[in-house]
């Protein structure tokens, strides 16, 4: 049985850019914006990296392909980069790289950035692109936002819910978040919303509305981790260190079996009890101080909080609604204002989550910065409620 | 004995209010007033010649189970594809034998008579299927945008259990040009009205019927239902007058109400007369175009008990009111919508990987596992069942025929669609499996978790760029 990955590797640094429609910023501007502020955070040259993980989703609306455009973006000095791409998990698994070739040894200092330029389409929401010669032949021709309706469908039909009752939770976390959000220089939309403008916003997708769905926005996040030994001879102070980093990757079961009721997500069940186990965590509820997950959409922000188990099975919209994951409730869910705020820069989104907790560790969160915080959670989905790829990371104090 | 043995028919869903016409282009044409009384039939966007004859002939089979079948006809002037042979797609989307000899039949308005007198003539051993299917584009505010309607009908012809039988027929090929339809064209080009009547219509159609009832020793008077497919309200009439047919036995050609189907309408005509015919009576089926088509059938016992699922008088019945002009000029392509950006997101078909996915998208077929049962769609290498997973375990399951339950959807306004919202979502089927497809037909709160479907060859995509369009299997809400 493997160990696992808990306080094996530290956050030397971080850094994260102005998230929005960067209209004048290249790919390029994006990630040098956030490379400098994270190497500067590290204390460190661009010399002592010896290997880097780059995450950008949508190739042919961003940077192109390959590891070449972070190589030439940062002038690194040809050492090995890798480009990862795992749909809106991106941003983790360029994490994950980094993280792994420093634990394995291989490396000392290594450098993981994630970056999507999003606003090059002309057009709102997320690129429409093709999703594979194969499946573009049979695949309905659906949007993120048609995508994730149907989870509220499927967790509507089956807790027999009323459609205002589901409607109202899912106005209370976008409500939430965009509370956070105007607390957050960084964030794209960074102004409160009120839970009657949520619930009377037109639809995009039935029943998610205007409000429902996450910002489209551009930009860059980076981490530089090492190792704790290393990190403390350098001097880092309030060191962060990984607890547990895992993936889980649909097989097709949810789409074509009929084991799955399209309720909830089967993947995020699977890597959050994998990441407990990993981190040692035997009560996520009590001990996980902070979540960021994925809340492309409301419904999957509310869903998930019963998959990681801070919520009971048909719990969430009672949960919700009594303030459990606002900033002053017990499990305070997107401090920062989350995907709603941000945007979704699909290969930056996992390490600006990172951030966040990297940022309320070191107690540098500013007005949003939380007492006491232990443990912190990140949550990615990649793809669509009945296939998708899901990542958690969980970051807390070293030792 | 040779004859029919089974029909069907399928109209589309759509009906367009013949005023809606009227009202948007009588300020140009103060004459279509005089039309715009009724409906029309009008395809939806996802529909065409082939997806509508697909349903025609799953109707006309539907009393058919394992249909050996020697020979598929399709006849149209409509077809989707000049040089792709329609029939073929068609009988693999029907799940037909490879070995059926299959064939395009085209280019007149008398095609589908044609191919049934060849049929009827041919004496083949085991049944034969032919389907007549139009999809005619007129020009807008045009008489013929009034008068015409889209549809589809088949009919099998052989020797066993036939509703009505071949007594013989007779044809005269004459190039009376009433209209025509050049290579480069879209639209046809006709001449005057009047004269197709009595240069046409009252000079061609006499002589052939005379010498058919001749040949067959049967007097005029003795035609129980006579089938006389035009857009012209009084020529039936006049010809049965001129002929001594009883008026009574003229089948409406339903002008006002499902408009004139073209190439299928006298199979369509064929299949409401099936439908009404008494044991014994005479049936006369006429293909006007480029000359004359005369068949003479007689109705058998057989023709009282048969039923096929859907028939002529379903099919018509089965509408849709539509009042939105501009909906039908965007369905039928006659106006350049901006369909936004998204729209413009290229929709090239890679052959190669169609060809291998070919099952799957024209046949609707999955698989079912012989190692432990489950039957599931798309079909993989390895079985989806979590305790299974056995490798190339699975034969081969036809979804087509098959039930399903909406288990969830949305309706989506952020995607791309000619009919926005775009339906779609998860459907269960019947017989456990699961797919993630399209509804399509769906009307606003029509659609729950719970709702019933069943599954239709649909237009999935086109791709006006390469000239191409994806055709795959969508859920319809019963």
């Amino acid at each position: 049985m493997a160990e696992g990955i808990k306080d094996k590797v530290v956050i030397l640094g971080m850094g994260c850019s102005k998230f929005g429609e960067r209209w004048e910023s290249s790919p390029s501007d994006l990630m040098v914006e956030a490379f400098e502020e994270c190497i500067a955070d590290a204390g460190i040259e661009k010399d002592q990296i010896d290997a880097a993980w780059f995450g950008a989703g949508i190739d042919s609306f961003n940077v192109g392909a390959s590891a070449m455009p972070l190589s030439i973006a940062l002038r690194l000095n040809y050492i090995p980069v890798t480009k990862v791409e795992n749909m809106c998990a991106t941003g983790t698994e360029a994490f994950r790289g980094a993280v792994y070739a420093v634990a394995s040894g291989a490396c000392d200092i290594a450098l993981a950035l994630g970056v999507e330029k999003l606003k090059d389409t002309g057009y709102g929401g997320l690129p429409q692109r093709s999703r594979g010669v194969e499946n573009d032949m049979y695949w309905p021709n659906l949007s993120a936002p048609g995508a994730f309706a149907q989870l509220a469908a499927g967790y509507q039909a089956k807790h027999k819910l009323n459609k205002k009752d589901l409607k109202r939770a899912m106005a209370h976390v976008s409500v939430k978040s965009h509370a956070n959000g105007a607390k957050n220089p960084k964030a794209h939309l960074q102004r409160e919303i009120t839970e009657e403008q949520a619930m009377n916003a037109p639809f995009i997708a039935e029943p998610i509305g205007l409000f429902d769905c996450c910002g489209v926005s551009d930009g860059s996040a980076c981490a530089i981790v090492t190792t704790p030994e290393i990190a403390k001879r350098l001097g880092k102070e309030n060191i962060v260190s990984v607890k547990a980093l895992q993936l889980a990757v649909s097989n097709g079961t949810e789409a074509s079996h009929r084991s799955w009721d399209g309720s909830y997500l089967k993947t995020t069940r699977i890597a959050s009890q994998r990441a407990y186990n990993e981190a040692g965590v035997k009560n996520p509820k009590q001990e996980i101080t902070m979540t960021e997950v994925h809340d492309c959409f409301s419904i999957t922000e509310l869903v998930t909080m019963e998959d990681l188990q801070l919520s009971k099975e048909g719990g969430a919209v009672k949960d919700i609604l009594d303030g459990t994951f606002d900033a002053d409730g017990s499990n305070p869910c997107q401090i920062d204002g989350g995907l709603k705020c941000f945007g979704h820069p699909i290969g930056a989104s996992g390490l600006r989550m990172i951030y966040e907790n990297y940022l309320q560790f070191q107690g540098r969160a500013g007005a949003r910065q939380l007492p006491d915080p232990k443990l912190g959670l990140n949550h990615n989905l990649g793809g669509f409620p009945h296939q998708n790829i899901c990542s958690i990371s969980i970051i807390g104090p070293y030792g | 004995m040779i004859g029919i043995t089974a029909y069907g028919a399928y109209y589309p869903r759509g009906r367009l209010s013949k005023k809606a016409i009227a009202d948007a282009n009588a300020w140009f044409d103060a004459g279509l007033n005089a039309h715009a009384k009724g409906e029309r039939a009008f395809c939806n966007w996802d529909e065409d010649t082939i997806t509508m004859g697909i349903e025609a002939a799953r109707d006309c089979l539907s009393s058919l189970p394992n249909p050996e079948l020697s020979n598929l006809y399709f006849a149209s002037t409509t077809f989707p594809f000049l040089d792709r042979q329609n029939s073929v797609l068609v009988s693999e989307a029907l799940n037909l034998d490879s070995g059926v000899r299959t064939m395009d039949i085209a280019a007149s308005q008398r095609v589908a008579t044609s191919a049934l007198i060849a049929l009827l003539e041919a004496g083949h051993s085991k049944p034969g299927l032919l389907i007549a299917s139009e999809h005619r584009k007129a020009k807008a505010g045009s008489r013929s945008e009034m008068l015409w309607g889209d549809g589809a009908a088949a009919v099998t012809v052989g020797s066993d259990d036939v509703l009505a039988e071949f007594i013989c027929a007779e044809t005269a090929a004459v190039d009376f040009v009433d209209h025509y339809r050049g290579e480069d064209s879209s639209f046809d080009y006709d001449w005057e009205e009047r004269w197709i009547r009595d240069e046409g219509f009252m000079k061609i159609v006499p002589s052939v019927i005379e010498s058919l009832l001749s040949k067959a020793n049967v007097e005029a008077g003795d035609i129980a239902h006579f089938v006389i497919p035009t857009d012209q309200a009084r020529t039936p009439g006049a010809l049965a007058k001129q002929l001594g047919i009883p008026v009574k036995a003229i089948v409406d050609n339903g002008i006002s109400t499902l408009g004139i189907a073209g190439a299928a309408q006298p199979l369509l005509l064929l299949a409401n007369a099936l439908e009404k015919a008494y044991p014994g009576e005479l049936i006369l089926v006429t293909g006007f175009g480029q000359g004359c088509d005369a068949i003479l059938l007689r109705a058998t016992q057989e023709v009282s008990t048969y039923r096929p699922v859907r028939g002529f008088s379903r099919a018509a019945e089965h509408r849709r009111e539509e009042t939105n002009y501009n909906k039908f000029m965007s369905f039928n392509n006659l106006v350049e919508r901006d369909i936004g950006k998204r729209g413009e997101a290229d929709k090239q078909t890679y052959l190669s990987g169609y060809n291998r996915r070919k099952d799957l998208l024209t046949g609707f077929i999955g698989g079912k596992c012989t190692e432990c049962g489950t039957v599931q769609i798309p079909r993989e290498k390895y079985c989806v069942n979590p305790d299974c997973h056995a490798l190339d375990s699975q034969d081969d399951y036809c979804f087509s025929a098959r039930k399903g339950t909406v288990k969830t959807w949305t309706a989506d306004r952020l995607t791309f669609d000619w009919n926005p919202p775009a339906y779609f979502g998860m459907v269960q089927f019947d017989n456990g499996a699961k797919l993630m497809m399209d509804f399509t037909e769906v009307e606003e709160g029509g659609i729950d978790s719970g709702s019933k479907v069943s599954f239709h060859f649909r237009i999935k995509q086109f791709d006006t760029q390469r000239g191409f369009r994806k055709y795959f299997w969508k859920a319809v809400i019963s």
